[in-house]
């Protein structure tokens, strides 16, 4: 890996995960994703999809970016920063936030770890990383905080499924774990240690299925990941893709950004409004336009179900009739669901289109295929 | 087991049998790994007429949709209904059970043999 003089990557060189031997070890087809060579899959989209549903995968989230912010005023910093009113989230709990504009548009999504009385841990897409690093920073002004890239520092492995908790109890080399793993709750983390290096398990995951994410440094990372497939091996753990992960995402009814959330999207457009703490007292960037909201008219993201095989995809637009001239939507994800055995889709329509059960035709490939409106997420786990 | 060296190929990652007039056609192994999972294939209607080099049916995956080219002109005399029923031949059987369409032709283009094929996909 090479870097420009002042440390950020140049643009066009491929980035490698600390996994990377591994993924070829194991077979695996890569693809460029943020600019990293990753994993897509290793045998089967659809076989690593249905492990998770029904055993575990094994994930390497390791080009996303993580961000520390610490000082005094972190929680007020963030607070401003952010949407939510991350201030008052306890020592060990986990929220998913929103990096906002002024123009109210989503610069990007991420989750937010509490670490410390004074430390929390900011953990956004790899796409937006240096987006996400410049804005924050550039927020900072006069809060005694300080706000730092650590995305290099980091190697991030995910173990999503069913079978996630006993696999990670089952691993050889985890131990002083914080918080016994039987008392996680969902979104919180804890600090360990695996071989001696210092070790974060946080229960959250982009899957719908229990599961948890490890954030340790690259250094052991691959010793990591050989200790969870020896002890996930005769509970049907297997490494699992990027195309895999987002067929389970959006079953799960989870949002991607660069599909259903953009700069141009307002989070009350994609159901989200409820991240945006309009409640807190402090000014934060993107409130005036957050309080005005998107403009009357505006779409709206939904959940469209089919019958039969054929899968409306991103960018397929969408209209009220089988003839109608012009569209009224667009899909931002679409697929024939594994699980579920139908196509699948979220998409923004017009207001006038988004109650549950309307009817509408998706264009796919210049055939015009009905589609109906439906709640999400399409999956939900039995717990 | 089909004898991949008896087949032809074209530049559109499909293979051809000859036998007699008939053309049987179907997508490589290469194709078929390159798509990932097969979920949905359309195939044209029997009896159709078809032009070499247009598209006449489409492959689709989890990830991709991969188009179905008439290596010949003629017509269509038989599809495959398993494949239609369970996708999924096409990535365990490219070869065999996975084929797709049988067309009766006039006149047949040149195509790729094996070594040809091979070459261009670098394997």
């Amino acid at each position: 890996m090479t870097s420009a003089p002042n440390g950020i990557p140049a643009p066009d060189i491929e980035r490698f995960s600390p996994l990377h031997q591994a993924h070829v070890a194991a077979g695996a087809s890569f693809t460029d994703f943020a600019g990293w060579q990753m994993p897509v899959r290793y045998s089967s989209d659809l076989a690593e999809h249905h492990a998770v549903r029904n055993a575990a995968g094994l994930f390497d989230l390791s080009h996303m970016a993580e961000i520390l912010v610490d000082g005094p005023d972190a929680g007020a910093y963030l607070d401003y920063a952010l949407a939510g009113k991350l201030s008052v989230i306890e020592l060990g709990q986990a929220k998913y936030s929103l990096l906002l504009a002024e123009s109210g548009g989503i610069i990007d999504d991420l989750v937010v770890y509490r670490l410390g009385d004074t430390t929390f841990l900011v953990v956004a897409n790899a796409g937006n990383r240096l987006a996400a690093v410049d804005a924050l920073v550039a927020r900072v002004g006069n809060f005694t905080a300080s706000v730092v890239d650590q995305s290099d520092d980091y190697a991030l492995i995910a173990v999503q499924g069913p079978n996630a908790r006993a696999i990670l109890a089952a691993t050889a080399g985890i131990e002083d774990l914080g918080t016994d793993l039987n008392f996680m709750k969902y979104y919180r983390i804890t600090d360990a240690a695996f071989r001696g290096q210092s070790l974060l398990i946080a229960r959250t995951g982009y899957t719908g299925e229990d599961g948890f994410e490890l954030y340790l440094a690259p250094a052991k990372a691959r010793e990591l990941w050989d200790a969870l497939l020896v002890a996930g091996a005769d509970q049907g753990l297997v490494p699992a893709g990027l195309a895999s992960r987002d067929t389970l995402r959006l079953e799960a009814g989870m949002p991607l950004y660069g599909h259903e959330l953009s700069l141009m999207t307002f989070p009350a457009q994609a159901g989200l409004g409820r991240v945006v703490n309009l409640n807190k007292e402090n000014d934060f960037v993107g409130r005036a336009a957050s309080e005005a909201g998107p403009a009357a008219g505006a779409s709206v993201l939904v959940g469209l179900m089919s019958t039969g095989k054929r899968a409306g995809r991103a960018d397929y637009e969408i209209f009220s009739s089988p003839d109608a001239a012009t569209s009224d939507g667009v899909i931002t994800s679409g697929a024939l669901s594994p699980t579920l055995g139908y196509p699948i889709a979220m998409a923004y329509v017009a207001p006038h289109l988004a109650a549950l059960g309307t009817e509408v035709y998706v264009n796919v490939r210049s055939t015009r295929i009905a589609a109906t409106v439906t709640a999400l997420p399409f999956y939900k786990r039995v717990k | 087991m089909t004898d991949t060296s008896k087949l032809q190929y074209t530049a559109e990652h499909e293979w051809v049998l000859v036998e007699g007039s008939i053309a049987t056609v179907g997508i490589t192994a290469y194709a078929a790994e390159k798509l990932g999972d097969v979920v949905f294939v359309e195939l044209p209607d029997v009896g159709s007429t078809v032009t070499g080099g247009t598209v006449v049916g489409e492959i689709e995956s989890t990830k991709s949709v991969g188009e179905l080219f008439a290596p010949v002109n003629g017509t269509v005399t038989a599809t495959n209904d398993q494949v239609v029923e369970s996708p999924e031949l096409v990535n365990s059987d490219p070869f065999g059970a996975g084929w797709l369409i049988k067309v009766e032709f006039e006149s047949l283009p040149a195509m790729l043999s094996l070594a040809e094929y091979s070459a261009l996909t670098g394997e």
